[in-house]
């Protein structure tokens, strides 16, 4: 009786209940003689000890353990009504047509993403009768506090969730699959939907869809074309060799080759493009959806590192590398400090602006000439709180955002994504030849050649921060070889999934 | 008369510190001398625990619950939403057993030398130079100025220092201007420097506390015991040591006490700062506890490191206590 629905509701009933327990066994004298006792007990712990002092603070203890423990009662969110709520849903009555009534959707937000701002208010201006509340946290922190939000008494309708982890499983989340046929969403390339699936095992890929993009992002390299220019350097490399070429042409010109960063990981960019063009596409994926068997110590992922470690012993990256973080990573490129960037699209109306017309954006190029394209790419991930009030609200929304022009042109203006859905839809209107246009040629190449893949920091919740941070940190510096680090990689991987 | 206060007890002995945080018995020993007297308990002592409940009530809610809360889930695999697995002590093995949670203990406890025995070291010397002074205008703003690090948050000093300490911030400026240009590195990169960096800004908080709470205890020793050791002809050194130091010995053990726990459970400094890096080089088990309770939601694992650490605080803690009553 006293494991009640959520922890929040539990913890509180479990104070008041102990209260109770203290003020009726105070009524009655009994519990006050337990209690006088112990705190006679107490007086003796914190004076001089004195003969049979340890026996008697034990007791002490262990009658204060026993209370804790009765106040406890059961074992910790042993009861699981969510999982039920998810199932129910699947049955449940979609309704299209947007509601006429005066409605407030809540949205729980990165900071520095204005995108749902402005997809808001445009939502607003069409449809004044539905009103959104959107709060900001910083990634690291929404990460963290987003399955309690989910499974709170008023949860966000809306919620950016990077990895949806136990959230499904937990039923926090809700199904969207009855939304996905009401509305078409099955003339979406299935290759954006597929990460934002996850089946009754936890495995990505498969199984309901919990997540939709608001935009979708794709990664690649940018290069400052005024110092490739002044290197000699005459267009985009179309092999990794050349690639290769080019890093050491800068090298020996006395330009920063690769600009990075790793002290929150964004190195990472660089590594993972490198693997992508030596690794098996399925079986690096298979990983990153967590499938029963699969690896990250794979012949091509150990290549791809090794390569990393010999770029970092050739002094490719910046020597301060570890002390780098994003922001000023992203400064660096946009104030002309190297010449190649890996990053994503979502920094190309930022990189326009510093470097006018001396900036390229292109794929990063694969390991034999005339390959195929690999590149990693992910929806800014969007769910539904399986306990919002408001679903076919929030699923218009999320429809909206996927097939109305103004939305879509907002999606690609603000994130420099390409807005996803249904691809005979028109596409946004882009400045021709800008970064942003590159990004979705990019995009529509990638999508082509079905050469997507997630980012291996979404493998898992902790993954990210737990190993391939710290590890590639270690590689980027020539601490470990390239073996070591998917290795370890892996070891904590399987650490993390096991348990 | 019965005395029911609720506040940080003084009991007739001078000075019982307490250990901030983990182990406060404030209340239970606030009602002490009433329950000794038994004859007269009856009536008086049911006002007093009236009186005591509403901060008993507090207690229990928010410190003594959620410490056997986290106690039971140490025993659990649990992800903090969802179902949860009884699993005994595996998750106190895995704490023990894992290279990288054990690394980050030792971190914890190199940077005791960086939060306790250079601020108290330093502060020491400060405070008896200050004493020295003239009473006037000079000796409090000095005062002021070592007490005023001690006001900055502690998550504000770590980023402010990343900067200082960045491969063109004012450490690596100084050097330069000074001709040490040899020396100069991205200290917070450097797997050497980054853990006695990241130390180093805890001394220049905790500097100032102590250095105050050292010149409070100095007013405090006897001015005739610094008269007659004078008159015996000792110097600055002899007098520090005969007089000074074991004069404060309360007052080191409570410093030793907080900042012990400072570094020991440190995490604002390292999160704004490095994050545990590189590598893993200044990685502290507040951190580890942050990321495989939130990031990897595994609360069963965190709880069982809280209470690790707990335990370690209280180890190294308990026997300064002792120490400082010692020959009292």
């Amino acid at each position: 009786m006293l494991c009640a629905e959520n922890n929040c509701g539990t913890y509180l009933r479990r104070i008041a209940d102990g209260i109770s327990v203290v003020l009726k066994g105070f009524s009655r004298g009994k519990l006050h003689q337990i209690f006088a006792s112990t705190i006679d007990k107490g007086v003796t712990m914190s004076s001089t000890p004195r003969p049979g002092s340890r026996r008697r603070s034990s007791i002490a203890l262990a009658v204060i353990t026993a209370a804790g423990f009765a106040l406890a009662g059961c074992a910790p969110g042993s009861s699981g009504p969510g999982a039920q709520e998810s199932a129910d849903q699947a049955s449940v009555d979609v309704n299209t047509e947007l509601t006429s009534e005066e409605v407030t959707l809540t949205i729980a937000d990165e900071t520095g993403f204005p995108v749902t701002d402005e997809l808001a208010k445009e939502f607003t201006k069409q449809h004044p009768n539905v009103t959104f509340e959107i709060t900001r946290d910083t990634f690291q922190n929404l990460t963290a506090n987003a399955p309690k939000l989910l499974a709170g008494e008023n949860p966000p309708d809306l919620i950016r969730l990077p990895t949806i982890g136990d959230t499904a499983r937990d039923g926090l989340l809700a199904n969207l699959d009855p939304y996905a046929e009401a509305y078409g969403w099955d003339a979406w390339p299935e290759s954006q939907l597929a990460p934002l699936r996850m089946n009754e095992e936890g495995t990505r890929g498969s199984g309901p869809l919990y997540q939709v993009g608001l935009g979708y992002s794709i990664t690649g390299i940018y290069m400052n074309t005024a110092i490739a220019e002044k290197l000699g350097i005459d267009g985009p490399p179309q092999t990794m060799a050349e690639l290769e070429d080019d890093l050491a042409t800068a090298k020996a010109g006395g330009v920063l080759p690769i600009v990075a960063g790793d002290k929150d990981g964004v190195v990472n960019f660089v590594v993972q493009a490198a693997m992508n063009q030596y690794a098996d596409k399925e079986e690096f994926l298979s990983w990153m959806f967590n499938e029963e068997g699969s690896t990250y110590a794979t012949e091509g992922n150990i290549k791809g590192a090794e390569l990393i470690r010999s770029w970092a012993d050739a002094g490719y990256f910046p020597s301060d590398i570890n002390a780098v973080d994003y922001f000023t990573f992203v400064t660096r490129f946009s104030e002309g400090e190297g010449l190649f960037a890996f990053n994503g699209n979502w920094e190309a109306a930022n990189y326009q602006k510093a470097l006018g017309d001396d900036v390229e954006f292109f794929l990063v190029p694969p390991a034999e000439e005339g390959g195929d394209h690999v590149a990693m790419g992910a929806a800014n991930s969007f769910s539904v709180a399986a306990g919002s009030d408001e679903l076919d609200t929030t699923t218009y929304f999320l429809d909206w955002i996927h097939s109305d022009p103004a939305a879509r042109q907002i999606i690609t203006d603000v994130t420099g994504a390409s807005p996803g859905g249904d691809p005979s839809l028109e596409q946004p209107t882009v400045e021709e030849g800008s970064l942003i246009a590159d990004a979705l040629d990019m995009a529509a190449q990638i999508g082509e050649e079905n050469g997507q893949v997630d980012f291996m920091s979404n493998t898992t919740a902790g993954i990210y921060a737990g190993a391939i941070i710290p590890e590639s940190q270690l590689l980027v510096t020539s601490k470990i070889t390239g073996d070591d680090f998917v290795s370890r990689v892996q070891e904590f991987y399987e650490n993390e999934v096991g348990s | 008369m019965n005395k029911a206060t609720t506040g940080p007890l003084h009991s007739a002995e001078p000075q019982q510190p307490v250990a901030t945080g983990s182990t406060p018995t404030g209340p239970v020993v606030a009602v002490a001398q009433p329950l000794r007297r038994r004859p007269v308990r009856r009536a008086g002592s049911r006002t007093a625990w009236v009186m005591l409940l509403p901060a008993l009530a507090v207690y229990i809610g928010f410190v003594i619950a959620p410490m056997l809360m986290g106690l039971q889930y140490s025993f659990y695999d649990w992800n903090g939403v969802g179902a949860s697995t009884f699993v005994g002590l595996e998750n106190y093995t895995r704490v023990l057993t894992d290279p990288v949670l054990l690394a980050s203990i030792l971190n914890a406890f190199t940077l005791i030398i960086f939060f306790t025995i250079i601020p108290i070291t330093v502060g020491l010397i400060l405070a008896s130079l200050i004493r020295s002074m003239r009473q006037g205008p000079v000796s409090s703003i000095a005062q002021t100025i070592l007490f005023l690090p001690q006001i900055v948050p502690l998550a504000a000093a770590g980023i402010a220092w990343a900067w200082m300490y960045a491969d063109t911030g004012t450490v690596n400026q100084f050097l330069r201007a000074v001709g040490l240009e040899g020396i100069t590195r991205s200290w917070l990169a450097d797997y050497g420097t980054a853990l006695p960096a990241v130390g180093l800004i805890g001394s220049w908080v905790l500097t100032g506390l102590c250095t105050v709470l050292l010149l409070t205890g100095i007013g405090k020793i006897d001015g005739s015991l610094y008269e007659a050791v004078r008159l015996d002809g000792a110097g600055w050194w002899r007098e520090f040591f005969t007089v000074t130091l074991p004069g404060l010995r309360q007052e080191i053990a409570v410093l030793a006490t907080l900042t012990i726990i400072a570094a020991l459970s440190s995490f604002d400094i390292i999160y704004t700062s490095t994050q545990g890096g590189p590598g893993r080089a200044t990685l502290v088990p507040g951190i580890s506890i942050f990321r495989i309770g939130f990031t990897q939601s595994d609360v069963g694992l965190a709880s069982a490191f809280g209470m690790v650490l707990m335990v370690l605080v209280l180890l190294v803690v308990l026997p300064i206590q002792r120490l400082s009553k010692v020959n009292d």
